[in-house]
């Protein structure tokens, strides 16, 4: 078995609360509370669940866009947790995001020569005379022309920006990238030019993604591995065919179950969940998901659940099912 | 000619819209046609899914038929709509204020936006059956409770106080209903109900809007561009592309036998549960939707349509019944045949 190339180990992103005349830290919000996961070389790991959930904190907290409030983040065995301004900037290069809105993530005012080559002068590679030529092969890359470069980011369409975002992505060369909702901004006809463009890049340039997303069916597509979250704890890991096929919490069960199927006259049997998910600054003891959970009993309540092997590369962190 | 779209229902419909164009005036001498000759009929009980991206006109049709056009932009130049038989594009602001909430019930996709942050949810709704139904201060409140109860929202006397930041999303979700179904609608327009929820509370609210459905016996307008939002709720469904309509049918008929390329294009677009045992790439449509101040000339679809011949880019086809209560707006339909979906 090759090493990981990503480890997270334990990471707790809690966001504080202030409150009195004082402004003392009255309360937490645990958006992340203690989750751990590895990512190998090549993979494309899934990360689902609700809003709420804290999935877009994980992958802000890996990149160091948060700090950590505990946890590490080993990336190449490196934790990237502890390393100084000029340390984490080496790092930089190697792990670059994809946001959702791709009408938020590009600067207005600059052309989209600047937008691809500022990465490239932030990181020193390449001489100057040698940016445009990069630039423009980024844009080829992703599927826009060179002739691209002059213009400004509204004159382009959603899908053509997401393309561009993508582009700034892969500048400077990283080896791992979270993408955070990449698609889901997109008109349905351009997602899933974007999901191929994305499968195309993975197998062409061997990246490793943390892929995040409430859309099941595309995670499922796209995604090695998929990670379930429910408010700031992992519920289940497992390979996306075996996620699909054999899922063991009934979480992941309630979250399949509820997906409509572009069949008429097919629904799957619904496993209803009731309410909402509850607010992370006071989540229940024991398992968090047991008050919207049909399998609950008292003894949730006790105990944290962890994650237990349930078959090959499959764990789930349920005392009913595991 | 645009035509009327036969339906398979019988009796006179709910609400009849005829050859409805609407113009957006964007500057002097600037106007884009958003919405370009639609026709479709509702019947009660029936539920009609508009399905459309961004630029398909699915939700300036649900806001003309509203009387919700942003003032001195959005107008109507031609074309009828009729509820009930009584012509609703030439009414008075005042008369259609009395249509709205009465007679059709509106729910948007943020219910933040349609919810008042300043006033508590038991007011807002008090207020509708007050204005509409002429019910007494006590009685209305009354009523808001019921309907708090009616959509499942737990512990409905105490939440009639609540305002809407006191509310979760889901939670609010269903207040907003709460208020469009407060009078006994019609008719809902529901424009991307569900698309900022969670597949759980989506689901949640897709059964509460067909519970409501059966009990009231209204007819809804599903605008989405959730194609499995659709195959669940849909008797009919309506595909628009670039303000017009290009294809419509039954639900059935629709996932079964797309006979529109976009129609097809996007059934293959989307990535399925399950698709992780035989992973295959996506068929994507290749291009963007086209901008209204730039339509291409003949068929609006020609550009990134797989199928595409000189004829498509002579002139823009007409919408034609391919079969009963099939409208395809294609000149090739006949000879094409586009990958029959298997029901499985």
């Amino acid at each position: 078995m090759t090493a990981p190339l990503l480890q997270v180990d334990n990471l707790q992103k809690y966001f504080p609360i202030h409150g009195g005349v004082l402004r003392r830290v009255v309360n937490n919000v645990k958006a992340v509370d203690g989750i751990s996961f590895d990512i190998n070389p090549g993979e494309v790991v899934g990360l689902v669940g609700e809003s709420g959930s804290g999935k877009t904190t994980v992958g802000r907290t890996i990149l160091r866009l948060e700090q950590a409030t505990s946890g590490a983040v080993r990336f190449g065995g490196t934790d990237v947790m502890g390393l100084g301004t000029s340390q984490m900037r080496a790092y930089r290069k190697k792990m670059q995001i994809i946001f959702q809105d791709p009408y938020a993530s590009l600067n207005p005012r600059e052309k989209i020569r600047e937008i691809l080559t500022h990465p490239l002068r932030l990181h020193k590679i390449g001489s100057a005379s040698e940016h445009e030529d990069r630039a423009a092969a980024l844009l080829e890359k992703v599927g826009l022309a060179r002739d691209h470069l002059d213009r400004f980011p509204h004159e382009f369409s959603g899908g053509q920006r997401q393309r561009i975002g993508i582009a700034r992505a892969l500048a400077v060369e990283p080896q791992f990238i979270v993408a955070d909702e990449p698609v889901s901004a997109l008109d349905v006809s351009i997602q899933a030019q974007v999901i191929n463009l994305l499968e195309d890049l993975k197998n062409d340039l061997d990246l490793t993604m943390l892929f995040i997303a409430h859309d099941l069916g595309v995670v499922e597509h796209i995604c090695d591995r998929v990670i379930v979250m429910y408010l700031g704890r992992v519920m289940e890991i497992a390979s996306a065919a075996d996620l699909y096929a054999r899922p063991n919490h009934p979480y992941t069960k309630a979250l399949l179950s509820a997906v409509p199927i572009p069949e008429p006259g097919k629904r799957r049997e619904r496993v209803a969940l009731k309410g909402d998910i509850p607010s992370p600054i006071n989540p229940p003891s024991g398992c968090v998901f047991r008050t919207r959970c049909p399998l609950a009993t008292p003894e949730c309540a006790k105990v944290v659940p962890e994650l237990k092997p349930v078959g090959e590369g499959h764990t789930s962190a349920c005392i009913h099912t595991t | 000619m645009p035509r009327d779209t036969p339906e398979s229902s019988t009796g006179a419909p709910l609400l009849e819209v005829r050859n409805l164009q609407t113009t957006f005036d964007l500057t002097k001498k600037l106007s884009i046609q958003a919405v370009d000759g639609v026709s479709f009929r509702v019947h009660p009980g029936e539920t009609l899914a508009i399905v459309g991206e961004s630029g398909s006109g699915k939700s300036v049709t649900s806001l003309s038929i509203m009387g919700l056009l942003p003032k001195d932009v959005g107008r109507v130049s031609a074309g009828s709509i009729k509820l009930q038989g009584r012509e609703i594009t030439t009414l008075s602001d005042a008369e259609m204020r009395d249509i709205r909430g009465r007679e059709i019930g509106m729910i948007f996709q943020e219910p933040m936006t349609s919810l008042n942050p300043v006033h508590t949810i038991g007011q807002q709704i008090a207020e509708m059956v007050i204005r509409h139904q002429k019910l007494s201060k006590s009685r209305a409140r009354a009523r808001a409770i019921e309907m708090l109860e009616v959509v499942g929202i737990p512990e409905p006397k105490r939440r009639v106080d609540n305002y809407p930041h006191e509310m979760s999303g889901g939670m609010r979700q269903r207040a907003m209903i709460a208020m469009a179904l407060a009078c006994e609608p019609r008719i809902l327009i529901a424009d991307e109900p569900t698309t900022a929820l969670d597949v759980t509370i989506q689901a949640q609210m897709l059964e509460l809007m067909q519970d409501l459905q059966k009990k009231l016996g209204m007819a809804i307008i599903f605008i989405t561009h959730d194609l499995g939002v659709v195959a669940e709720v849909a008797d009919r469904v309506v595909v628009m592309y670039g303000g017009q309509v290009v294809e419509t049918a039954s639900v059935e008929d629709i996932f079964r036998n797309p006979r529109m390329p976009y129609t097809a294009g996007l059934m293959n677009s989307i990535p399925r549960l399950g698709s992780s045992i035989n992973k295959k790439r996506l068929e994507a449509i290749p291009g963007t939707v086209p901008a209204l101040t730039n339509l291409p000339r003949g068929c609006r679809f020609h550009p990134r349509c797989a199928y595409v011949q000189d004829i498509c880019k002579a002139a823009l086809p007409d919408l034609e019944e391919a079969s009963d209560g099939h409208m395809i707006r294609c000149v090739r339909w006949r000879e094409l045949s586009l990958n029959e979906r298997q029901a499985s």
